[in-house]
């Protein structure tokens, strides 16, 4: 068996891997979040950002291609520890305490459902319509579309409270999996406790900052 | 007080097993929980059944032979104790209690409420030893200095029973507590050197062989050691697997 396949199919090797991505993703939506909040603040801003983001070869061509495989990687990954964890224990108990460990903890699977569901619909309203409009149709570009673009995504209720619902599970998914990643790449030391208190607010922050700009485009319009 | 217990039956490792009820009269707060196991399997003597097999040794707390799930809780609803360490009035009149054995699948069970720990055995042969030259020149090992700080991790991870609580406890029934504790023991000192590199490889590879899960950080498993190892320890083992890697 050779190096690569020696490492990364043991479970550590895995959670290391399944870790890399998840810090990869953590950084991702507060780049993210970042620009969408400029949607609150000012439309120019934001279509500005977006214009950028959105012609950037460097980020239209590297960075995509790399986000969509740690999104698609972390997903696959997730599903591989999850069967093979569910597998170690053939027979359930009939009574189990949970003891300190924490629901989100527990049950991450499912937050990463939800979030899986929701990035499929995210991927219908936004990133689909983004393909077809420039490689597609190759429709001429226009730096201003991008603010009309989302606040027409945010005028349906239901829509807004899918959004919202998905991102307070992404806020426990979070709360977890950011902690969580940082033991699995092998950090636990003096510095441990202050910076969980980092990681559960940033769990707190981002999801609330991804609420607040749906919300705000709800009722703003 | 009287207790009804419902305690898993399981005639071999074959055998598909069932919860069985017993009712306990007369149960004094005082006994240990084993010593309650035992009066009630004079009874079942006495009766002419079966009684019910379970782990045990040296009733200190220091062995790791003990085991038991107890109200979905390995050792019992106690904290840092060993099942032979918990007493009968942890629990009040009228309780039902739930015994099962450990449960995994690198934890068969051989009969009733004794699993087979042997796969612990199999992963400390992977990796968890030193090698000390013992041809009659070995160093003094109170010659070699230690840092205090290394010395008290060190002797925190080595007080590790392999009783298989922490499998037990984890959802995924991941052994990573007691194989970080075991590599933490020899990483961080002087005498564990030697084989550092491959140690954690190796007993990591024979841990995934074993069908151990994978570690997902919940803390199920130090919250119910029964020697309180911490999950720094698993960061440890993290650490040593990656550098064995990448070092």
């Amino acid at each position: 068996m050779s190096w690569f396949s020696r490492t990364f199919s043991s479970s550590v090797g895995r959670k290391f891997a399944m870790a890399l991505s998840a810090l990869f993703l953590i950084i991702f939506l507060l780049q993210h979040a970042t620009i969408n909040f400029l949607s609150v603040i000012s439309a120019d801003a934001f279509n500005e950002a977006s214009h950028f983001m959105g012609t950037n070869p460097l980020v239209q061509f590297l960075m995509q291609p790399i986000l969509i495989f740690a999104v698609v990687f972390h997903f696959i990954m997730g599903f591989v520890l999850e069967a093979k964890n569910r597998a170690s224990r053939p027979i359930k108990y009939f009574k189990k305490d949970t003891g300190n460990a924490t629901w989100v903890s527990q049950n991450m699977i499912y937050s990463g459902l939800v979030i899986l569901a929701f990035l499929a619909l995210h991927f219908i309203d936004f990133w689909i319509p983004e393909m077809d409009y420039k490689y597609v149709q190759q429709l001429p570009e226009d730096p201003d579309r991008y603010y009309e673009e989302l606040v027409h995504k945010f005028q349906s209720p239901l829509r807004t409270g899918v959004y919202v619902i998905s991102f307070v599970l992404l806020g426990l998914h979070l709360w977890h999996g950011f902690q969580s990643s940082i033991q699995s790449v092998g950090i636990n030391n003096r510095f441990t406790p202050g910076f969980k208190k980092v990681t559960e607010a940033f769990a707190v922050v981002i999801p609330f900052v991804f609420i607040l700009i749906a919300v705000f485009h709800f009722f703003n319009h | 007080m009287d207790l009804k217990l419902k305690i898993w039956r399981q005639k071999n490792a074959s055998d598909k097993g069932k919860m069985v009820n017993y009712d306990m009269k007369n149960v004094s707060p005082d006994m240990s929980f084993l010593e309650m196991l035992d009066v009630l399997n004079n009874e079942l003597i006495e009766k002419g059944e079966e009684p019910v097999a379970f782990d045990h040794d040296c009733r200190e707390g220091i062995c790791g032979m003990c085991s038991l799930q107890i109200n979905g809780r390995p050792h019992g609803p106690d904290t840092a104790i060993t099942t032979c360490q918990l007493h009968m009035r942890k629990f009040k009149d009228g309780d039902t209690i739930y015994i099962e054995p450990f449960r995994s699948k690198a934890f068969p069970v051989i009969k009733d409420l004794i699993v087979d720990r042997s796969s612990f055995d199999r992963i400390q042969h992977a990796g968890g030893y030193i090698s000390v030259n013992t041809s009659g020149n070995t160093q003094d090992a109170n010659a070699i200095p230690v840092n205090k700080d290394d010395a008290d991790k060190a002797f925190d991870a080595a007080t590790c029973i392999g009783c298989g609580a922490c499998v037990a406890a984890c959802k995924n029934s991941s052994a990573m507590l007691f194989v970080s504790a075991k590599v933490s023991q020899f990483a961080l000192l002087p005498q564990g050197q030697i084989e550092r590199k491959t140690r954690a490889e190796n007993m990591v590879a024979q841990m995934d062989a074993e069908g151990f899960g994978a570690c997902t950080n919940t803390g199920a498993c130090a919250a119910e050691c029964p020697k309180e190892i911490s999950l720094t320890n698993i960061a440890r083992l993290n650490r040593e697997f990656l550098k064995s890697k990448f070092g």
